[in-house]
């Protein structure tokens, strides 16, 4: 493995290094969020079906993407913190948590509003509005049970546990609630049922999703240099980093 | 000479624990008669009518058997926790994981198995038809074990907690959710007189899927809460 790798586990190092791309990755989330808010709401046509209201998609589908990103990087950054006992892992999957948490609460709130012109409700349990509900409790329980043990490094490992757990139920439970979902009831929504999106459509979508994954990374940055920070505190570094950012 | 095969380990863990709960028949009494009372809650919250009881009677059952588990699994650790006994087990020269398996077999004997003889009762007064009644045995017996695998990873990671009944529901509600889907979905095909096979063999895989890789799991959690 490269040095880099081995430097960037050093939480001085890490809190450091990463205070430049945490800012550049916020101005570049920010620029892509501009451009592509831009040409969801104003250069892309509206379509044939749904009109208007289909723009939600460029909230809506980049945060349901992250939502899942973000289980399986707090899940793989927990892993890392457990078998390496690496800090800055840990620190990493504690901050993905409300990240991920947000956007699908996010993907839920967007889809709901979109559920009520579109299907006339605003929740259906769909396999996949139940999917993502669900994916909602297990980050729950990951911050509930980090939260709730005092000692920083037992709450990440515990955690982890939970985490791996719970990545090893996901297809277990999306693949369950589907079936579910078919017995119950037929298929009567279809969701985006056009084959192929029309470019005008897509890079919109793709410069969106862009600037959600930077906005992922650059607030991940932020809250898990600000965790280390507080875990470290009565560190030399620590108090020294403290000192020279207060004037 | 001790004997310190894998085998006769985990039957010193298992009679140890079933021994334990013989001598104080009362607390593996409590899931079960949680199980009848929040069954008997139903019919009098929505009112008797022999069609809608028939209607929802599985997804009762299964659902009162979840938050029994859910009951049951907050006390399977604590006690050994408290005592010490949970150390000299992780102390142990074998696995474990495989001593873990055999607490959590005890367990199931004393607290799951009664919920499955008792489910008949249970059928018989939310009006559930008495042919179906063999499948929702099947669904219960199939699907409990993954109940308490799942549910000891649960409570082996709250264990440090203080209060730790609360968190574990967060914690293993989720997780149950496919046994819930497949045991109350079987159980309902068996009422309307549909074949049971499908979801049977995968609630079967589930078990086998759980009592492989859940002590192990359980194990990593227990060491973590013993630190």
């Amino acid at each position: 493995m490269p040095v880099w790798f081995y430097r960037l586990s050093s939480p001085p190092y890490f809190y450091t290094r990463c205070k430049p791309w945490a800012r550049w990755l916020g101005a570049v989330s920010g620029a892509a969020m501009i451009v592509g808010l831009f040409g969801a709401l104003v250069l892309a046509p509206p379509d044939y079906q749904q009109g208007e209201s289909y723009r939600i998609i460029y909230v809506h589908v980049p945060a349901a993407w992250m939502s899942l990103f973000a289980y399986v990087f707090m899940a793989t950054t927990a892993a890392i913190g457990l078998i390496w006992r690496i800090k800055v892992a840990e620190c990493l999957a504690r901050s993905a948590a409300p990240l991920g948490a947000s956007f699908t609460f996010l993907t839920l709130a967007t889809g709901s509003l979109w559920g009520k012109p579109m299907w006339g409700t605003w929740w259906v349990w769909d396999a996949r509005l139940t999917s993502e509900l669900l994916l909602l409790f297990l980050y729950m329980g990951y911050m509930a049970l980090n939260s709730a043990i005092d000692d920083p490094r037992r709450a990440a490992r515990a955690s982890g546990v939970l985490a791996l757990v719970g990545v090893v139920n996901i297809p277990v439970i999306h693949y369950s609630v589907e079936w579910w979902s078919t017995l119950h009831q037929g298929p009567t929504i279809t969701r985006l049922d056009a084959p192929a999106i029309h470019l005008s459509m897509l890079v919109p979508l793709l410069l969106m999703a862009f600037a959600f994954t930077t906005y992922f990374c650059a607030v991940l940055l932020l809250r898990t240099r600000y965790e280390l920070l507080s875990r470290e505190r009565h560190t030399e570094w620590a108090k020294r980093a403290v000192r020279e950012a207060s004037p | 000479m001790p004997d310190h095969s894998p085998g006769s380990a985990f039957a010193a863990v298992l009679v140890r624990d079933l021994r334990l709960h013989a001598r104080s028949p009362g607390d593996a009494a409590n899931p079960v008669l949680f199980l009848v009372m929040v069954t008997a809650l139903f019919p009098l919250a929505i009112g008797a009518s022999t069609e809608v009881l028939a209607r929802i009677a599985p997804g009762i059952i299964w659902v009162a058997a979840l938050l029994s588990s859910i009951l049951s699994m907050d006390t399977v650790f604590r006690a050994d926790f408290e005592d010490g006994t949970l150390e000299q087990l992780a102390l142990a020269p074998s696995p474990l994981a495989l001593l873990i398996l055999a607490k959590l077999a005890a367990h199931w004997l004393v607290t799951a198995l009664p919920l499955i003889l008792v489910s008949p009762l249970l059928a018989l007064w939310m009006h559930f038809p008495a042919t179906a009644i063999p499948a929702l045995m099947a669904t219960l017996a199939l699907g409990t074990p993954v109940l308490s695998g799942v549910g000891a990873i649960a409570a082996a990671l709250t264990l440090g907690v203080g209060r730790g009944g609360a968190l574990l529901a967060l914690l293993a509600l989720p997780l149950y959710v496919p046994v819930l889907i497949f045991g109350a979905g079987a159980a309902d095909a068996a009422a309307s007189g549909l074949s049971v096979s499908g979801p049977l063999q995968l609630l079967g895989a589930m078990t086998l899927f759980t009592i492989t890789l859940a002590p192990i799991a359980v194990a990593a959690g227990l060491r973590i809460s013993l630190d």
